[in-house]
């Protein structure tokens, strides 16, 4: 799958986040020059998170050339999924100690919508997180790739999907707390969710969920499977008369690729504590377009670096200069499509 | 083959057609009656009719628009014909499969542009089109045994790639490119092969090894060979079709269909 210079850096990852952060995140004392903050962890845990959701889109977009514009969506659904048991977990530590979440409490309902059936199990969040994304996927693409919806035509329809989303959890009678979403968790498997222990657990599965990813990722792309994607890309009516039925093809690579989406979303919420339908908007998910060609399309080390030049550059921009962030990141696109198209990914081939 | 009755003729179809099972007790391979297709009003088959026998070497000619490549399009599965029948062997009515149904039944086919997988190299290229289940779990898992291997090398020798094996199919010339795509139909173990103008661009030294090729060819497979270039049809010819506005115009030996008074005046006269 890899080359020793492959594993070498995979391993030093691994080394890095598994045990140089938790050591100087956990062990050193607050004022140790050494000592890593809570501020760096969350930062990294949700860089992570992304760097999941860019493997995926790299699946799709980079490799087998669909240009999902939705995935923001599969995304925010895992999110939600686990909000629901973050909900739950809180228990009667809420400001109106019921039994119910705060929101159905002002909202004056009485007991649970159906929805929230079994939301107190983890096993079950855990089902939910991977299910309501990949069926949702995969009934979307039967329709879209059986009716050969292709190119900008997908690209447009999938916007439309996470939009309608939105506007659907925006409704408070939806009972997923409207345009509030989910916050104030108080603890995730019976522990408290915001001690430096438990925020470190959820880093380093986090870190333990992207490479895995990464490393499935890479054992399709290089498999017969991933030379068929690519091929689609490039030529699908050949792949089709070489006698591959391409909806399959097509369906699997979207539905792994909204499930890993669904994952990531559901390590997301919480380590930064809150889900709302903003996470379904329009924008987010050609953000997600975004890493990816910034990192390079059709290299899986590209999308993690997209993600995370992208979103630390954001989360110095946003502190520094918030008000100018998103000409940045459109500036940063048209720059990337002009003069890389290949991503920075591209840079480093050519210096190399 | 009675148990392709439940086939779905969608395209997300799951039913396979075994090769195995192309009946062709009497000799036809391919089999057209009263084909006819119209788009907006313009009919671009006219109750076509035409038999291919097998390990025959046709070739089709016709000037432009008289439908040859609306044939190839109804017999692959890619437009349905309005009205007719298209027969694969005697059993396998090709309207109600799918364009990878029907591949994978044993027709191939050859666009007139080359249609390669620009990225993947030579040796990919012909591993893809390979005979092999389909199917997107195993494929997933499939791993290339030593037998098909070599089966790969030798198709490479046929289409004198054998040098470049590892070289990226987009960077081939294009008279090499035509004849990898030639080679990726070649893997697909076909029945019937169709070419769409197979020697376009080619130097005269490719056209004349592609011409060999294709002789070579005929007997274990059959082909259908759609070409503007006269000299290259002359010398691979043994039986030509004219189409004309959407229909069989003549039929019939180089000589036969030269000294036709209808093919004159529609094609070869002008």
């Amino acid at each position: 799958m890899y080359g020793a210079r492959g594993w070498a850096v995979i391993c030093l990852s691994s080394f890095i986040v598994f045990v140089i952060f938790p050591v100087l995140s956990l062990a050193t004392p607050q004022d140790s020059a050494f000592h890593i903050s809570q501020y760096w962890v969350t930062l990294l845990g949700k860089v992570m998170c992304f760097a999941i959701v860019a493997i995926a889109m790299d699946l799709v977009w980079g490799y087998t050339g669909i240009l999902s514009l939705g995935h923001g969506l599969f995304f925010a659904l895992g999110g939600y999924s686990m909000g629901m048991y973050l909900m739950r977990q809180i228990g009667r530590e809420g400001q109106y100690q019921s039994d119910l979440p705060d929101f159905m409490v002002f909202l004056d309902w009485k007991e649970l919508p159906w929805a929230w059936w079994n939301s107190d199990q983890f096993w079950w969040a855990a089902l939910l997180v991977v299910l309501v994304p990949g069926l949702l996927a995969l009934v979307f693409g039967f329709f879209a790739f059986r009716s050969r919806v292709k190119g900008v035509y997908f690209s447009i329809i999938t916007q439309a999907l996470t939009f309608a989303a939105m506007l659907l959890f925006f409704r408070n009678a939806t009972g997923f707390g409207g345009n509030n979403g989910f916050t104030d968790f108080k603890r995730i498997l019976g522990l408290p969710i915001t001690t430096p222990e438990t925020r470190m657990m959820l880093f380093t599965f986090t870190a333990f969920v992207l490479i895995a990813t990464l490393l499935l990722a890479r054992w399709i792309v290089t498999s017969k499977f991933g030379r068929v994607l690519t091929a689609i890309r490039d030529a699908e009516t050949r792949v089709a008369f070489c006698g591959y039925n391409t909806v399959h093809y097509k369906l699997a690579i979207f539905t792994l690729s909204a499930v890993i989406c669904g994952i990531a979303g559901a390590l997301y919420v919480p380590q930064v504590g809150i889900i709302n339908p903003s996470e379904m908007s329009p924008a987010n998910s050609i953000e997600i377009a975004i890493w990816v060609a910034v990192g390079g399309r059709g290299t899986l080390t590209g999308a993690i670096l997209g993600a995370g030049l992208v979103n630390f550059g954001k989360s110095y921009f946003t502190q520094a200069f918030p008000e100018y962030w998103l000409y940045a990141l459109g500036l940063i696109f048209i720059l990337v499509t002009l003069f890389l198209p290949q991503g920075v990914m591209g840079l480093l081939k050519k210096k190399t | 083959m009675t148990d392709n009755a439940n086939a779905s003729n969608e395209s997300g179809g799951f039913g396979h057609i075994a090769t195995e099972g192309l009946d062709t007790t009497h000799g036809v391979v391919l089999y057209l009656e009263d084909i006819s297709v119209s788009f907006d009003g313009f009919k671009a088959l006219n109750k076509l009719t035409l038999s291919i026998d097998v390990g025959e070497l046709r070739c089709v000619i016709g000037p432009n628009g008289a439908g040859k490549t609306t044939m190839m399009d109804v017999i692959t599965g890619k437009t349905r014909a309005d009205e007719g029948s298209a027969f694969f062997g005697q059993t396998i009515d090709l309207a109600r499969y799918s364009e990878a149904e029907i591949a994978h039944a044993g027709i191939g086919r050859k666009f007139q542009k080359p249609t390669i997988f620009e990225y993947h190299s030579v040796f990919e290229n012909l591993e893809l089109a390979m005979k092999a289940d389909k199917r997107v779990r195993k494929t997933l898992v499939s791993v290339l045994s030593s037998g098909e291997k070599d089966r790969i090398a030798e198709t490479m020798k046929q289409i004198r790639l054998n040098d470049s094996a590892d070289r990226i199919a987009g960077l081939l010339s294009h008279g090499q490119k035509q004849w990898l795509e030639i080679g990726m139909l070649l893997m697909q173990e076909p029945r019937l092969l169709l070419l769409d103008e197979p020697v376009a661009g080619m130097s005269d030294d490719e056209t004349e090894r592609t011409g060999e090729l294709f002789l070579s060819l005929a007997g274990k497979h059959s082909l259908v060979v759609v070409e503007h270039d006269m000299a290259f049809v002359e010398k691979i010819a043994r039986k030509i079709t004219v189409l004309h506005e959407g229909s069989v115009l003549a039929e019939g030996s180089m000589a036969q269909v030269q000294n036709d008074p209808k093919v004159i005046e529609v094609y070869l006269g002008r």
